[in-house]
């Protein structure tokens, strides 16, 4: 038997329409969860599938893809996904945040802002912010026709009672258009204000939860708090040890086994782009300038 | 000096290229075919097919080759393969009263009309290693039946007619499709039972076994278990009639439960069903335990148990979502784990604040007088033990 031909980016046209019939009705009611008849995807259910079919079925010929995991194109699923586009749309792709036309993410969005004309789809493994608070969807259906959101700040009203502040330090809950509360899927508070008004199309796609929602641009996402307790992100005490960058999101390194660390930017186009135009952090490898920043092989 | 890991494409081709050298094993022995598969492990082929919704023994047994052995795995091949596919239609209901079976047997009547037909059962085998095996075998050739077997009506029928059994009702409207639109809940029996048909064998067993154990008991019969081949037909409406397509191996099971009957209606049983593709009885009735459960708030029975409660089977019946979720665990979670170490380091060095400042409250506080510090430590304890 021989392989069957696919059609470009995998999936079929009428599965694409359907999939762009959901993400129309999500940009139209921003943050809201709409349901959609997810396909079964090449690879496993909770490894992207959701923002997978997203892209597949907004991808033209003359798209420019970037994925990235953990902010980093190098991370093996991040390679996965974009050698699947590759393969099937054979779309020009990219690690360079400002080329991209669009960009797949899973827990992270870039450091260089986004600007119009860009779309940012990102994986989500869990759609429903209230889901640990309640288990069944028919009730938090409810809750969200009802705008009744007093368990989440309830949840975070122990925090502060139990910990002395928030204890959510990624998948922190936002208000979407001050209507609909929405999990912006596990990417880390610091990212939270990223959201906020952002120029670029925000969509999120949840493959294994059947569900599509979306943040159009220059749409108010608010992060929940309290007037006492205002919302804060996560801060780092050192620069990146590679490219210097302060006010990034870093990654902790452990480099032996006596305590040693180092934080690196876990957004590794924006450190190599500073590296290459001559920041140095104080561990960075001595490449003469010119040669640029790029990572050997 | 740190160098941030690269490689991640080669490393992802040298690992799938170690893969294929692990699955081929020991070339000195001879490399096994998808047809011995599908004419030997004839089972897990079955299961392969009934979870990967997709009738094909032959796609079943190269993906079965092709993960190792691993059913799970196999049935996402199949499934992933099979979402690919065009969708023509509905097939016409088969009809497995008209089932030619290889194996029929109802626990509720001692003799019935079709009879009992054991067929090709490990029922009654003694679990021995069959040593023997461990060579090349020539089993004897089957017993053959004089005459063709009478047909057989199903026990639901026969109690039916007796309306000893609810009815099961005309459905005239196309069944739902979850493979093509996204379950709702409350879910209907229709898209029920399709979920429960495609569900994992495993966690069915598990969900059936509890009801038995009383967690939502349904006082189950097996009124019927027959494993045979029916016709699969499709209306076609250029001709005006159905046409055969082909012909499909299933197993049915049919439970008759617990009553139900009001002041109006006379009590009758109830029915839990249970179809799947192949020769797979454990599933088949433990699809109908778990139908006859999920009936429970239907038929305005208590509920509150896991096999009752649509949400939470329908949920986590799919051993393919289940098992993407589960081990997408392996993948990196750098970034979510940091934002956790700073908060867990935060509230260390909070608490590790706290901790000073109340030593040295205590110190402060502490008496001179060492009979009273022996009464305060006394007392300590006790306030510690409490």
């Amino acid at each position: 038997m021989t392989a069957a031909a696919y059609n470009f980016a995998y999936l079929d046209e009428q599965t694409k329409r359907m999939i762009r019939r959901a993400i129309l009705k999500a940009i139209a009611i921003p943050g809201y969860q709409v349901p959609f008849a997810s396909r079964e995807m090449p690879m496993p259910y909770g490894w992207g599938t959701g923002g997978v079919q997203v892209t597949a079925s907004i991808l033209g010929r003359d798209d420019v893809l970037k994925v990235i995991d953990q902010g980093s194109d190098d991370t093996t699923n991040a390679v996965s996904i974009r050698k699947f586009f590759q393969k099937t749309a054979g779309v020009a792709t990219t690690t360079a945040t400002a080329e991209a036309t669009v960009i797949q993410t899973r827990h992270r969005i870039p450091e260089t802002p986004l600007q119009a004309g860009q779309v940012l789809v990102y994986q989500v493994p869990i759609p429903e912010p209230l889901r640990f608070l309640e288990p069944r969807e028919t009730e938090t259906r409810k809750m969200h026709a009802l705008a009744e959101y007093g368990l989440m700040h309830v949840k975070l009203y122990e925090d502060i009672a139990r910990h002395g502040h928030i204890a959510t330090t990624y998948a922190y809950p936002v208000m979407v258009a001050g209507r609909y509360l929405m999990d912006p899927s596990p990417t880390p508070k610091f990212d939270n204000p990223k959201m906020h008004r952002s120029a670029a199309l925000q969509l999120f796609g949840a493959g294994r939860e059947k569900r599509i929602y979306a943040v159009p641009p220059h749409t108010e996402v608010v992060s929940l708090d309290f007037e006492d307790h205002p919302f804060e992100v996560n801060r780092f005490e050192q620069p990146c040890a590679l490219c210097g960058a302060e006010g990034v999101y870093l990654d902790e390194v452990v480099l032996d086994d006596r305590g040693g660390r180092m934080f690196v930017c876990s957004d590794t186009d924006h450190c190599e782009t500073r590296q290459a135009a001559g920041h140095r952090g104080t561990m960075a490898s001595p490449i003469a300038a010119g040669e640029g920043g790029r990572r050997a092989d | 000096m740190y160098v941030a890991v690269k490689g991640g494409e080669r490393a992802i081709d040298n690992a799938h290229r170690l893969l294929a050298h692990e699955r081929r094993g020991d070339p000195a022995i001879a490399e096994i075919a998808p047809e011995q598969i599908a004419g030997q492990l004839t089972l897990a082929v079955d299961r392969v097919m009934a979870e990967g919704s997709l009738y094909d023994p032959e796609i079943a047994a190269i993906a079965i080759k092709q993960a190792r052995g691993d059913l799970i795995e196999a049935i996402f091949l199949v499934r992933a393969y099979r979402t690919t596919l065009p969708r023509f239609g509905c097939s016409q209901p088969v009809d497995t009263g008209a089932m030619q079976v290889v194996r029929r047997v109802s626990a509720t009547y001692k003799d019935l009309p079709g009879g009992q037909v054991l067929g090709p059962t490990f029922d009654y085998t003694h679990r021995l290693i069959d040593f023997d095996l461990a060579g090349t075998t020539t089993p004897a050739a089957p017993a053959e039946a004089a005459a063709p077997l009478d047909p057989a009506p199903h026990v639901t029928a026969l109690l039916d007619g007796e309306g000893l059994i609810e009815s099961n009702p005309d459905r005239a409207a196309e069944p739902g499709d979850l493979t093509r639109e996204p379950l709702a809940f409350p879910a209907g029996r229709d898209l029920r039972l399709q979920a429960l048909a495609r569900g994992d064998e495993g966690f069915l067993l598990a969900l059936g076994y509890s009801t038995q154990r009383g967690y939502g008991r349904t006082h189950a019969f097996a009124g019927e278990i027959r494993i045979g081949d029916v016709e699969v037909e499709v209306f076609a409406e250029e001709l005006g009639f159905a046409v055969p397509l082909g012909r499909l191996r299933v197993t049915e099971c049919e439970m008759v439960n617990q009553f139900k009957g009001s002041a109006t209606v006379p009590p009758q049983f109830t029915r839990g069903y249970g179809l799947t593709f192949g020769q797979l009885e454990r599933k088949a009735m433990s699809m109908a335990l778990v139908d006859r459960a999920l009936r429970a708030e239907d038929l305005g029975e208590e509920t509150g148990s896991p096999a009752q409660d649509q949400e939470f089977v329908l949920s986590h019946v799919d051993n393919v979502q289940a098992t993407g979720f589960v081990e997408h665990l392996k993948l990196p979670h750098y970034v979510d784990f940091q934002a956790e170490l700073g908060l867990v380091r935060q509230m260390r060095r909070e608490q590790a604040a706290a901790q000073t400042e109340a030593d040295g409250r205590a110190e402060a506080d502490k008496p001179a007088e060492a009979d009273d510090l022996a009464a305060t430590a006394a007392t300590l304890d006790r306030e510690a033990a409490e």
